[in-house]
């Protein structure tokens, strides 16, 4: 179990690393979202009562579109320099290494934009509950969007114009996600209780942790023959 | 104990061989060789298990590998024609990411010691991209220092080596073998091992 949990660790500080020596492939995701977010209101008007409607649903589109964007980095690197060669021969169960790749793919690409709601729900005017109960319903809901993606991601590996049937085979499985993360949002601003919607969405992160390492690592296999 | 028998692999349509069967035992090293395109690369990545084979059975110590799955894995070190290094890296992070990765405790001086034994002393901690291509598949042949892997597949390994680098190589096959190690290995350049017989499996085109 320990030697389990430390090549978690260690993969999941070699992709932090990875990251931060190519700076510019985060910053991509984070500044493709600010931007999509901030074309709204500049596209509607200044109508706020529209805009905070729209806002939920505005925000959550823009973070599944720009984690799809990044999806297609994440296992392809190390497809192409040799490394997930090595990581199928790893003495360790498979599954473990994705789940570390991705825990880091999130934290790169996930995390960075629900620390940047706040400032974006400001352009929509929504009221400070909203934003709350939006970074939760992101927190727990782009985790899930990393986990699908990376499914996505394994089943594409090396294919050509794999992006696009990448976004094909992801973006219906990320419904669910959307529905919940947008539905709490919209419950909180109505003044009815959002605690369901943040439990679904719980679950389905539960789920996700639970499964789709381990069918990435199996679809991983079958891209490597 | 590697037991290869009656096995048969094909690439899409095309059947690369078929009825290869083969042992190796420790101490053992064997060329496989063939013309460009007879399947020498596929066979290694047969025993690997990263293709699974048409027909026939790999044997590890009398169980078939595909049980062994990790068990086996742990045993193995491959090298391919890829690196498997990152430019961004420097070599010794770089060697030290892959000893976790397969499951080995490496400090900081024995990663040192290894890189300076490969020829890559004072460019231990520059990032790979900056090394020539030389340099880099020895820093990935650094690997072949710190592995306790018992069987080592290599595919063409002295791909872009300098000569002294082949002799390097050619004395870290004799100090694997007399550890009762096994090396499977392809190559178009001579090399010699002195000590042991090499065994040869000749892969032709069918």
């Amino acid at each position: 179990m320990n030697k389990i949990l430390l090549l978690l660790f260690v993969v999941v500080r070699r992709d932090l690393v990875l990251a931060m020596r190519r700076r510019a492939d985060v910053l991509t995701t984070l500044i493709f979202f600010v931007m999509v977010v901030s074309l709204f209101p500049l596209g509607v008007g200044p109508e706020s009562d529209m805009l905070r409607k729209m806002a939920p649903g505005v925000l959550w589109v823009s973070a599944l579109l720009a984690s799809m964007l990044s999806l297609g980095r994440l296992f392809s690197a190390d497809h192409l320099d040799g490394t997930l060669e090595q990581m199928l021969l790893a003495p360790q169960p498979l599954s473990v290494l994705v789940l570390g790749k991705m825990v880091a793919h999130w934290m790169v690409s996930g995390l960075p934009l629900v620390l940047m709601t706040p400032v974006l729900g400001l352009q929509f005017d929504m009221p400070l509950e909203a934003v709350g109960v939006l970074m939760l319903s992101l927190l727990l809901g782009t985790p899930v969007l990393s986990m699908i993606g990376a499914i996505g991601a394994a089943l594409t590996l090396g294919l050509r114009g794999g992006g696009v049937l990448l976004s094909l085979l992801v973006l219906p499985l990320c419904i669910p996600v959307l529905i919940f993360g947008t539905g709490a949002v919209g419950a909180a601003t109505s003044g009815m209780s959002y605690s369901s919607h943040l439990s679904l969405l719980g679950a389905l992160l539960v789920l996700a942790v639970a499964f789709t390492p381990w069918v990435t690592a199996q679809a991983l296999r079958i891209s490597m023959e | 104990m590697l037991e290869v028998s009656n096995l048969a692999c094909s690439r899409g349509d095309h059947r690369l061989f078929s009825g290869l069967g083969f042992a190796l035992s420790p101490g053992q090293i064997m060329q496989v060789q063939g013309e460009n395109g007879s399947g020498k690369t596929s066979l290694l990545r047969t025993l690997c298990g990263f293709i699974q084979p048409d027909e026939g059975r790999i044997a590890w110590e009398g169980a078939d590998v595909s049980d062994l799955a990790e068990a086996y894995y742990s045993r193995v070190l491959y090298l391919g024609h890829l690196n498997a290094i990152k430019d961004e890296l420097s070599a010794l992070e770089n060697l030290k990411i892959s000893a976790a990765l397969s499951g080995v405790e490496l400090g900081e001086s024995a990663a040192i010691a290894a890189l300076r034994r490969m020829g890559l002393k004072g460019r231990e901690r520059l990032p790979v991209k900056v090394l020539s291509q030389g340099q880099r598949r020895r820093a990935a042949l650094a690997r072949l220092l710190v592995s306790g892997a018992a069987l080592w597949i290599l595919d063409e390994p002295l791909a872009a080596l300098d000569v002294n680098a082949v002799a390097l190589i050619e004395e870290l096959f004799g100090e694997h073998l007399a550890r009762q190690g096994m090396v499977i290995f392809t190559t178009h350049q001579p090399l010699l091992v002195s000590g042991t017989e090499m065994i040869s499996l000749s892969l032709s085109a069918p």
